[in-house]
C-alpha cells in the first residue's frame, strides 16, 4: 500500500508540474480549439487524421512488440515439433525443446556441392528467410523449376537423427507449389539416402479435406518404405560412380488411385490424394525437384559413399 | 443489469440473430462465410474474432463520432478497424498458434468484412458507445450463428467429423460413410447459405423483398416496341 501511495503522489506531482509546463498548456489549448472547430474544416480534418494515426500506430506497435517473443517461441516450437514428428520421435507430453536438443542435429548443406558448410551459424540460419534474401538465394531457371518455387536458398538446413554416433535418419526440408499454396514440409529418409521414413507438411493452404489431406496420418503412413531413386542409380553411386548416378532422376511419384503393392515398381509409387490431382502433382513435383541435383541428390550421394566428410 | 439492458440494447442485441441477420437478411460478410466454414473449429474462432472486432470498433468509432470529419469518415473507420484486426491477429499468433495457422489470411480479411464496416457506418456513427458496442456484439452473434450452422453441416457431411472428432466413420478408414467432397469446397457454403435464406424467409415472410419488376404476360402485353 505505501508503495502505491508513493506512486500516486509521484503521479500527482507529475501532473502538477505538467499543468505549469508551457508546452503542455499550449498543446491543451490547441486541442480544445481544434475540437471546437467545425468537423469539415481543413485544420480539424488534418488534426484528427494525424492524431488517430498516432493512437492506432501506438496500439498496433505495442501489440506487435509485446507479443513478439511469444510468437517467435510458438514458431520455433512448432518447427521442432514437426521435425520430431517426421523423425518419429514425437511423444505425447514430452518436452519438445529437450527432446529436440537431445536427438536432432541440424546441419547446413551447400546445395551446389552437397558438402556441409561450417561457416554459417547453424542455430540462426533460417532457410525460408535465406530463400528471400538476394545475397543468399538463387533464381531457379524456368525449365528446371518443376516445383514452381522460382527461388531457393543456396544453403539448406538438414537435420540428422543420430544414435550412438550413427545416422538414423536424414531429414530434408522440401517445398513446392500445389493448387492454392506453396507446401512446406520435411522428408525423412533412412541413412541409405533412398528409403522414405516419413513425410510431413507443416505449412500449406490446400483445400481442407481434399488437397489438405496431405497432413492426414493415414496417407502419410503410405510413404514409409517407398524408394526415392531407381535402384540402379543408387547402386552406381554406392560404387562411387557419382557422375553416373547424377543422371538418375528421382523415380518416386504419386499416382492416380491406389498403389498395388504386389506389382513391380510399386516401391516408387504413393497413392494420389482423392479429389486433389493438382495437389498430388504438386507433391510429386516438389519431391522430384528436391531429390534431383537441383536439390539434395549430390548431398545424398555423398552421404551414401561417405565422401567429403559427409557421414 | 436491467438498467443497462434497456429496450434499445435488447433490440440491437437480439434483432441481428434472425430478424435482421447480417448474412441472411443483409447478405453481408459472405466471402468469409464461404472460406472458413469447412471446419467448425476455424468457424468458431473466426466468429469470436469478428464479434470482438465489430463490438470494439463500433464502440471506438461511436466514442469519437461527433468529431469525425465527414470527408474522411470511411478512412477513419477503416483505420480503427484495421488496427483492431491486426491486434487480434497478433494475439491469435501468440496464444492460439495452431488456429491462427489454419485461419491464415482470413483473420486479416476481417478488415474487408462488410459487416464490420456496415455497422460502423450504419449504426455507430449515429448512436452512443454502449449501444454501438452491443450492436456490434449482436451482429457478431448473428454472423456466428450462420457460420456455425454452415460449418456444422459442412464438416459433418464433408469429413464425417464435428470439431475434429469423428462422428461418421469414413469408408477410407474402414467405416460406412462416404464423404461428400463438394461440402469441403467453398461453393457448398453458397448452397447452404442460400437454403438458409430461403428457410428464414419462409418462416418470416416480412423479410421477403418486394418485387421490383413484374414479369408481363405475353398475351396481355402492350405489344410495344423495345
Amino acid at each position: 500500500m505505501p508503495n502505491e501511495k508513493k506512486q500516486c503522489q509521484h503521479l500527482a506531482g507529475l501532473c502538477a508540474a505538467l499543468e505549469k509546463n508551457d508546452n503542455y498548456l499550449k498543446a491543451k489549448a490547441y486541442a480544445e480549439k481544434v475540437l471546437a472547430l467545425g468537423n469539415d474544416s481543413l485544420e480539424k480534418t488534418i488534426a484528427i487524421a494525424v492524431s488517430l494515426c498516432l493512437v492506432c500506430a501506438v496500439l498496433v506497435s505495442f501489440a506487435a512488440v509485446a507479443l513478439k517473443p511469444l510468437q517467435v517461441n510458438n514458431k520455433e516450437l512448432d518447427m521442432k515439433k514437426n521435425i520430431l514428428d517426421v523423425a518419429g520421435l514425437l511423444e505425447e507430453g514430452s518436452n519438445i525443446d529437450t527432446a529436440f536438443a537431445e536427438k536432432i542435429e541440424p546441419k547446413i548443406v551447400d546445395l551446389a556441392t552437397g558438402d556441409y558448410v561450417d561457416s554459417v551459424n547453424v542455430a540462426e540460419f533460417d532457410q525460408r528467410k535465406a530463400a528471400k534474401d538476394p545475397a543468399q538465394n538463387i533464381t531457379i531457371p524456368k525449365e528446371k523449376d518443376i516445383a514452381h518455387i522460382r527461388i531457393k536458398a543456396k544453403y539448406a538446413k538438414v537435420f540428422l537423427v543420430k544414435e550412438g554416433g550413427a545416422i538414423k535418419s536424414i531429414i530434408l526440408p522440401v517445398n513446392g507449389y500445389g493448387l492454392w499454396s506453396t507446401l512446406y514440409g520435411f522428408l525423412s529418409l533412412e541413412p541409405d539416402g533412398q528409403t522414405v521414413q516419413s513425410i510431413n507438411f507443416y505449412d500449406q493452404a490446400e483445400t481442407p479435406g481434399l488437397g489438405g489431406e496431405v497432413v492426414n496420418p493415414n496417407w502419410r503412413a503410405l510413404w514409409k518404405g517407398k524408394k526415392v531413386y531407381a535402384e540402379s542409380d543408387v547402386a552406381s553411386s554406392e560404387k562411387g560412380l557419382i557422375a553416373e548416378a547424377d543422371k538418375g532422376e528421382p523415380a518416386l511419384s504419386l499416382i492416380k488411385g491406389v498403389v498395388d503393392n504386389s506389382k513391380p515398381g510399386s516401391q516408387y509409387q504413393v497413392d494420389g490424394l482423392a479429389g486433389a490431382s493438382l495437389t498430388s502433382t504438386g507433391v510429386t513435383n516438389l519431391i522430384r525437384y528436391w531429390m534431383s541435383q537441383e536439390g539434395f541428390a549430390l548431398y545424398l550421394n555423398k552421404v551414401r559413399t561417405g565422401n567429403g566428410g559427409v557421414s | 443489469m436491467s438498467a443497462v439492458l434497456n429496450e434499445e440494447t435488447k433490440k440491437v442485441l437480439v434483432d441481428p440473430l434472425v430478424n435482421n441477420n447480417p448474412i441472411t437478411l443483409q447478405v453481408l460478410g459472405i466471402c468469409s462465410a464461404l472460406a472458413v466454414t469447412s471446419q467448425m473449429s476455424t468457424s468458431l474462432i473466426m466468429a469470436l474474432a469478428l464479434t470482438l472486432v465489430t463490438a470494439f470498433s463500433s464502440a471506438a468509432i461511436s466514442a469519437i463520432r461527433n468529431h469525425i470529419p465527414g470527408s474522411i469518415r470511411i478512412i477513419v473507420q477503416m483505420t480503427i478497424i484495421a488496427s483492431l484486426v491486426i491486434v487480434v491477429d497478433q494475439i491469435l499468433k501468440a496464444f492460439a498458434y495452431d488456429i491462427s495457422k489454419q485461419l491464415s489470411v482470413f483473420v486479416g480479411l476481417i478488415i474487408t468484412n462488410c459487416i464490420v464496416m456496415g455497422r460502423a457506418e450504419g449504426y455507430a456513427m449515429k448512436n452512443p458507445p454502449l449501444e454501438s458496442f452491443m450492436d456490434g456484439i449482436g451482429n457478431g452473434l448473428g454472423y456466428s450463428l450462420i457460420l456455425i450452422t454452415v460449418s456444422f453441416i459442412r464438416e459433418l457431411l464433408g469429413s464425417g467429423k464435428l470439431l475434429g472428432i469423428e462422428v461418421f466413420q469414413l469408408t477410407k478408414d474402414g467405416g460406412w460413410y462416404d464423404p461428400n467432397g463438394l461440402m469441403l469446397l467453398p461453393p457448398s457454403a453458397f448452397f447452404i447459405i442460400g437454403l438458409l435464406i430461403w428457410a428464414v424467409r419462409e418462416w418470416k415472410p416480412v423479410q421477403r423483398e418486394s418485387v421490383e419488376y413484374k414479369i408481363m404476360s405475353i398475351a396481355h402485353g402492350e405489344g410495344g416496341h423495345h
